[in-house]
């Protein structure tokens, strides 16, 4: 469990780490270490060169800004947990990210570490798939803005170009009359979750579901959105039926299983953090409203 | 035997039943302490091994020329490289046993065959470990894969594959645990249970995983060897025998050892290799077991399957427990066959089983070696035992407390012998506890009579809340014998040493203790030495739950009668009756005359000798003394465990809510070390209930190799446990002491699983499989609601 040798590289700005991933051969992005590190100890990553971005200091930060919230992608974990800004303007990040590995974990792990891993037990994919997050990315011809859902590209691996590093990533304010909820199943809490399942939702003036996002993780390579349901929720009062019937309909959503936690176990897992993800997003978007 | 001198009649007996603090945790706690990869010798090459990808194989070929060309490798060793330095092909590791067939004694590197995955196969020597694995990726195994034997029900069917080439047969060992009339037992009316159960594996897992140092001194051809090992001395032996060396050739040393739990008991191939490999190549090597090797290269157990019927009267008595017990023992045999037969036996718990018959068959399969691991087979039995009393207490509505109650012996039947004989011969002997006031004091603090209520209030508010209960026994205290020798020389200072080793569960605190006590001083201010063979000529180490009682008597012992070796040079350079003096705070002084004494390091001065002077009272010189404490029997602990869980039947999780220990080990010395070794043993047992389970694929490919994959209870899913002591002093030895270190582990999973079927009481479920997870879980609860 010793890591093969590799060259270390410590650039100062995003342009300098740009052109250092376009002309090294075989070299990794080194954000917070908590998932390359192990993997490279474990010989299952064996990059010639490491790029740290974390002396760059344009790539750590929460800022506020007209939609809701920039985080540079080297923010730690542990940064976005304390953050009041994040509580008060995004709460299903703030909610997820205490679920994220442990808080000497999350001191060293970043956000956009964690996303660019994409592990399928992982927390932040899952709320950045439910609240459709846009990414900025820097490469050698300029940066490009992407929609989380066109992120994910194949397990553990994303749709970035070997040479372009995530910058930026920008989570939306929770609208008005608004709730969220996260939850997760492990087998002890600061484990990767076997199921997670992330949900936000916005109500009427007439207390009926507006706009609904429930995002599955743990089921597929991806965190998966449940459209039908979604659907389904759309216009309804939240009570305690059309929440069962949306559940019923998350207890369908294919799965990945194995030996250890078969796909049917998954799909009751889907189903059952799906109604209570919903009846607690629904129970605090009321009180949102109420206020 | 000595009489322990009463509490109030003796000053002196100031430190036995105290908290002392550790004399182990300065050093400890300041980052101070010397683990095997710690020590500094800056000249040792670091070695790392190429090990078996597949359960089982023929080798082939093995191409070794990348490895050897590249820079920073010393060497690249195949078995036949070492041989030349061995005497023989195999480790003569075989434990004397019964019911053995054969012995399947393991070589040090894979000669042939190999038959499981971790077994090493080449070891690489190099400059640093990291170029060492660089050249380990450039060595290429032809390996012919052969069928892989993986579970031991299947492997003991005949037309099985073998599971290694070079035995008859997979069925290594048969016997049985065999006494009453068990016909009889299951003739007539009677409440039948019938039941299979099936316990899965798990390991020890030290934090700090094995390692060996070996140095060859070719001017005084001596070989040193630096071992994180629980019997230092057991490793010396099988070194002595495989490396045709003679005693003084070889020194065995345990540094600061960070956990065994069974782990570092047994000799593993490595503890070989590395000292063969340095004195072929005449340099120091360290190897240091990294997580990986420690999940496949390290022993673990727990593998057993059991299919067995129970017989009760009506009202709730046994009559008698038969069965067949299936016993996966991996790939060899390097400890006999403790582990099926202490499950058998600890099955019976304490119990009044009349009649009992366990066929037993250990099955060779092709994963690593089993051997003990915390618990060692215990707590397979007792789970077994306790789960057929819950389901004869449903069935014949007994309250589960009240079906045990019925079952117990009771006091006045201690000591209590059940026909069955043991490892040395003798027969299986409770030789005291009181178990119906153990339960009964445990039912007390959990709130056992009120739970019913609390239990249905919740499940009012939609919560499932449980309460378990389990009772066992454990032989602690294993002979044959341990050895402690004290000094007092010109310096004044209290060497004590022993051939008892120390892997942070405060053994040299309990001889410090011990002997202060005697000695009347601080036992801060006395030096001991664990875990080298040069410090002691013999000695056994850890295992068996068994320092205190055969170390700690040993230490009693030679303190006495270092005390009264003193106490006569005292009197005669007083000039007083030897009756006279007494030893008070490490003085030797006139009963009445505090101040006229001589210290103790005065007398050890006096008894180093004066060149042309006589010795005080023409006493033989030095102030010294040894003792060997020989075990006359095993002496049982017992327990009993309460679990209170609440389980999610949506998701299968489960959360132990509180858990109560009411713990019997004699006489403590130590309790507050009582303590620790009882919480981490719940800990352990925590784990194989509902998160340790070391997994296989159907062709042998271990599947948990990473801590990730393998769950240990964190410190977030452990709630708090409330211990509470019984002090039943046992007769066999002078303390009064039994054994601490594993009972932790035996009583938890049968609580957990009790308390678990207590909280889906509605839906009948039942657990016959461990660890229970939380789709298994899931799986019983729709069942259980479909009926």
């Amino acid at each position: 469990m010793k890591a093969p040798a590799f060259r270390y590289h410590a650039p100062r700005s995003i342009a300098e780490a740009v052109a250092l991933m376009s002309t090294l051969e075989n070299a990794r992005v080194l954000a917070g270490g908590q998932s390359l590190m192990p993997m490279m100890n474990l010989r299952v990553a064996g990059p010639d060169h490491l790029v740290d971005l974390g002396r760059i200091a344009e790539l750590n930060g929460i800022a506020e800004d007209e939609h809701g919230l920039r985080i540079g992608a080297m923010t730690s974990q542990r940064a976005i947990e304390k953050s009041l800004l994040v509580a008060t303007i995004c709460p299903l990040l703030a909610e997820a990210i205490a679920h994220v590995g442990h808080q000497q974990t999350r001191n060293r792990g970043t956000i956009g570490g964690s996303l660019c891993h994409l592990d399928p037990g992982a927390e932040l994919p899952v709320v950045a798939a439910a609240l459709d997050i846009m990414l900025t990315a820097a490469g050698p011809t300029g940066s490009r803005e992407i929609a989380f859902r066109d992120f994910p590209a194949d397990y553990l691996t994303s749709s970035l170009e070997p040479e372009e590093i995530l910058t930026h990533i920008h989570v939306p304010r929770q609208p008005p009359r608004s709730g969220s909820a996260f939850l997760e199943f492990n087998r002890r809490p600061a484990d990767f979750a076997i199921l997670s399942v992330a949900t936000t939702l916005t109500l009427d003036e007439a207390g009926r579901i507006a706009r609904v996002a429930i995002a599955v993780g743990g089921a597929s390579y991806r965190p998966m959105r449940l459209d039908a349901a979604e659907a389904a929720l759309t216009g309804q009062l939240p009570n305690a039926e059309a929440l069962a019937d949306a559940a019923a309909i998350a207890g369908t959503l294919p799965c990945d299983g194995d030996d250890l936690y078969p796909a049917d176990y998954k799909q009751d897992l889907c189903a059952v953090l799906v109604r209570r993800t919903l009846t607690i997003a629904a129970s605090r978007a009321q009180e949102n409203a109420h206020v | 035997m000595t009489e322990l001198p009463k509490t109030q009649a003796d000053p002196h007996l100031r430190w036995i039943g105290r908290n002392a603090p550790r004399v182990e945790d300065d050093v400890l706690l300041r980052g101070g302490a010397t683990f095997l990869d710690d020590i500094a010798m800056p000249e040792a090459l670091e070695a790392t091994f190429v090990r078996a990808p597949v359960a089982h194989g023929l080798i082939r070929g093995m191409r070794l020329e990348a490895a050897r060309a590249l820079p920073g490798v010393n060497a690249v060793l195949a078995f036949a490289d070492l041989r030349a330095v061995l005497t023989t092909d195999r480790i003569p590791l075989a434990l004397p046993a019964g019911g053995l067939r054969f012995d399947v004694d393991p070589p040090c590197l894979a000669i042939g065959e190999v038959c499981y995955v971790g077994e090493p196969v080449v070891l690489i020597v190099a400059n640093s470990r990291r170029i060492a694995e660089d050249a380990a990726a450039l060595v290429e195994l032809d390996i012919e894969p052969l069928p892989a034997v993986v579970d031991p029900v299947a492997g003991l069917e005949p037309g099985s594959p073998k599971a290694r080439l070079d035995t008859p047969d997979n069925l290594v060992a048969r016997t049985k645990v065999d006494y009453g009339d068990i016909a009889a037992a299951f003739e007539g009316p009677a409440h039948l249970v019938r039941e299979t159960f099936r316990l899965n594996k798990g390991g020890g897992h030290p934090m700090e995983p094995r390692g060996v140092l070996a140095r060859y001194d070719a001017l005084e051809d001596r070989l040193t060897i630096w071992d994180s090992t629980q019997m230092p001395h057991r490793a010396k032996a099988m070194l002595v025998a495989s490396l045709g060396l003679s005693e003084h050739q070889v020194r065995v040393v345990t540094p600061d050892v960070g956990g065994g739990f069974g782990t570092k008991a047994v000799f593993h191939p490595e503890e070989l290799a590395i000292p063969a490999a340095a004195m072929l190549l005449q340099r120091p090597i360290k190897w240091v077991e990294d997580r990986f090797e420690s999940f496949t290269a390290s022993i673990g157990e727990r593998d057993q399957v059991w299919t067995v019927e129970a017989a009760f009267e009506t009202d709730g008595r046994l009559r008698g427990i038969r069965g067949h017990l299936r016993y996966d023992h991996g790939a060899a045999t390097p400890y006999g066959i403790a582990l099926p037969f202490n499950a058998a036996t600890n099955l019976i718990g304490p119990y009044v089983l009349p009649a009992y018959r366990m066929d037993i068959d250990l099955c060779l399969t092709n994963k690593t070696p089993a051997a003990p691991t915390r618990g060692a087979g215990r707590p397979q039995g007792t789970f077994v035992m306790e789960r057929l009393l819950d389901r004869a207490a449903a069935g014949l509505n007994i309250a589960r407390d009240e079906i045990r109650r019925r079952n117990m012996i009771v006091p006045a039947q201690m000591p209590y012998t059940i026909p069955v004989k043991q490892r040395d011969g003798s027969m299986m002997v409770y030789d005291s506890g009181d178990y119906p006031q153990c339960q009964s004091k445990a039912l007390d603090v959990a709130g056992w009579q009120d739970f019913p209520e609390r239990q249905a209030k919740a499940r009012a508010e939609g919560h499932y809340i449980g309460l378990g209960l389990a009772n066992y026994v454990e032989a602690t205290g294993r002979g044959p014998f341990e050895s402690v020798g004290i000094s007092i020389g010109p310096s004044g200072k209290v060497v004590v040493s022993s051939g008892a080793t120390a892997q942070g569960q405060g053994v040299k605190t309990m001889l410090a203790q011990v002997v202060a006590d005697v000695l009347g001083l601080e036992p801060a201010s006395i030096h001991v030495v664990v875990g080298d063979t040069s410090a002691t000529a013999s000695g056994l180490g850890a295992y068996a739950s068994r320092q205190a009682v055969t170390a700690g008597n040993a230490a009693f012992a030679a303190a006495t009668m270092l005390v009264d070796k003193a106490r006569k040079a005292a009197a005669e350079l007083l000039e007083a009756a030897e009756a006279d003096v007494e030893i008070h705070n490490g003085m030797l002084q006139v009963k009445g005359v505090p101040g006229h004494g001589r210290s103790l390091q005065q007398i050890a001065r006096a008894l180093a000798g004066t060149p042309g002077f006589a010795l005080p009272g023409n006493l033989p010189p030095g102030l010294s003394a040894a003792s060997d404490f020989m075990t006359s029997g095993l002496s049982y602990t017992n327990g009993c465990h309460l679990a209170e869980v609440e389980v999610d039947p949506e998701t299968g999780g489960v959360k132990l809510n509180r858990y109560v220990v009411v713990h019997d080990c004699g006489r403590m010395i130590n309790p507050m070390m009582v303590e620790g070794q009882i919480l981490g043993g719940v800990v352990h047992g925590i784990g194989m209930t509902l998160f340790e389970w070391m997994r296989y694929d159907a062709e042998g490919q271990p599947l948990t190799v990473t801590f990730a994959d393998y769950l240990l209870p964190t410190s977030d899913v452990v709630p708090r446990v409330e211990i509470y002591h019984l002090e039943s002093p046992t007769p066999l030895n002078p303390l009064g002491v039994k054994g601490a270190a594993e009972s932790g582990t035996i009583g938890a999973p049968s609580a957990i699983v009790s308390g678990i079927e207590d909280a889906l009481r509605h839906l009948n479920v039942r657990i016959d499989t461990l660890p229970l997870t939380p789709p298994q879980l899931r799986r019983l609860v729709r069942a259980g609601a479909r009926t």
